[in-house]
């Protein structure tokens, strides 16, 4: 059996589609960074997630360490209940607070972790205690309305 | 009366006869994957399908790959400078072309270009009775014929997809920062952190195989169910190209809706 030209074209087709694919994984999609491959599951509870998505960003200090996995609502507490994949390299105090944030003035929704003081750290599948709901710009405009009505009351 | 009686009978024996083709696709698809050990063991054979299908194809898929990225880089950022957020081309592009156009143009053109050309072959040995020939030498023709050219359709089929889409972003990349000037650093930096690799490429990866399956599996069908003569190859060719695409069409649909349901 002789190596033929015909093997250097079908060589050839096949190392530029791989390197396209690689192209594509590397440069276009985002297998080089963020990507979580060992995880640990967390929990919190919201009032309110306003428009937050699964597989949308937990960040913290404005750096990915994880993923929103699940989100559903909790018929006993009438209270959404999100699931978050935590990158596994990151662990974080007993007392962090997770609050949902917009990145930018329409931009998507995310989770922040601001991290607090306690020596003991939050376990695979423990619940974040401290959490801030979304803030939903309706409710914003009409305190701001209430509150400009009163001033204007007191004043008279 | 008797008028409509035939044509009552026409209809069902244009019926019948549908699904009779359709159970002999199926066990034809059976032959060909039980058969098709040989083609891997005899590696020349399913190679020189690879070059006549694959390689072949290179040109117009990285050619076809370049202008519609090009097109999407111009559209895209007709519509995104209304909205004044031009940066996000890149995902528009990325995502356009690793999800959709990618793999369902490239399997469009691979039906037409080496699917068509498949079915000629196969079609053509069948009018000539070479298959004929090849049974009565006791060298099975769908193992010596059939399988390697599947085979061929099937491994060719992402190798091309992901070619046309790198070749798609390049072009929206080159229309986009070179030609406009959108910000080289924001367009791959938005592109990445929108696209996911398992999420957006991994399945245009998956979707271009299936669609691989489906045009090999009806090129090499039609080409040896086609009626010798060469009114019946051409029109087992014309078929092959419209049932390829509507396969194609009809297939992205079903794989979109397992694969991208709605995250919110």
């Amino acid at each position: 059996m002789n190596r033929t030209v015909l093997d250097l074209w079908v060589g050839f087709f096949v190392a530029i589609s791989i390197a396209a694919l690689l192209f594509l994984a590397l440069k276009v999609g985002n297998l080089s960074s963020g990507r979580l491959s060992d995880t640990y599951v967390l929990h919190a509870r919201f009032d309110n997630i306003g428009g937050l998505k699964v597989r949308g960003p937990v960040k913290s200090a404005g750096v990915l360490v994880g993923r929103i996995s699940e989100i559903r609502f909790d018929p006993a507490t009438y209270e959404a209940v999100v699931t978050m994949d935590v990158d596994g390299r990151y662990r974080f105090p007993k007392d962090t607070f997770a609050a949902i944030y917009t990145s930018g003035l329409l931009g998507e929704q995310f989770i922040g972790f601001d991290v607090g003081g306690d020596e003991k750290m939050l376990k695979a599948g423990d619940t974040v205690t401290k959490t801030q709901s979304a803030v939903v710009l309706e409710k914003l405009i009409s305190q701001f309305l209430f509150n400009k009505a009163a001033e204007g009351q007191e004043t008279k | 009366m008797a008028d409509s009686a035939s044509s009552i009978r026409k209809l069902g024996h244009a019926v019948v006869d549908r699904i009779w083709r359709l159970g002999f696709a199926a066990r034809f698809l059976v032959a060909v994957l039980r058969y098709s050990g040989p083609s891997f063991r005899r590696l020349p054979l399913t190679l020189r399908e690879i070059y006549f299908s694959g390689v072949l194809s290179l040109l117009i898929i990285m050619v076809s790959g370049l202008f519609v990225g090009l097109v999407l880089g111009l559209q895209g950022y007709e519509t995104l400078q209304r909205y004044g957020s031009t940066e996000a081309l890149g995902v528009l592009v990325a995502l356009s072309l690793t999800r959709e156009l990618g793999p369902v143009v490239a399997a469009l053109l691979f039906a037409s270009r080496a699917g068509s050309s498949v079915t000629a072959e196969i079609g053509l040995m069948k009018a000539t009775e070479q298959l004929k020939a090849m049974d009565i030498m006791a060298v099975n023709p769908i193992a010596r014929v059939v399988a390697p050219r599947f085979w061929g359709g099937v491994i060719s089929m992402p190798l091309l997809a992901a070619l046309f889409s790198a070749m798609g972003v390049l072009g929206g990349w080159l229309i986009g920062v070179v030609f406009i000037g959108v910000d080289d650093g924001a367009f791959w930096s938005q592109m990445q952190s929108g696209v996911d690799f398992r999420y957006d490429i991994w399945n245009g990866v998956i979707k271009s195989f299936v669609f691989g399956i489906a045009v090999s599996l009806i090129a090499v069908f039609e080409g040896y169910d086609s009626v010798p003569t060469a009114e019946g190859v051409s029109r087992a060719i014309t078929r092959t190209v419209v049932s390829s695409a509507l396969a194609i069409l009809a297939l992205d649909f079903v794989l979109t809706s397992f694969m991208f349901r709605g995250t919110s």
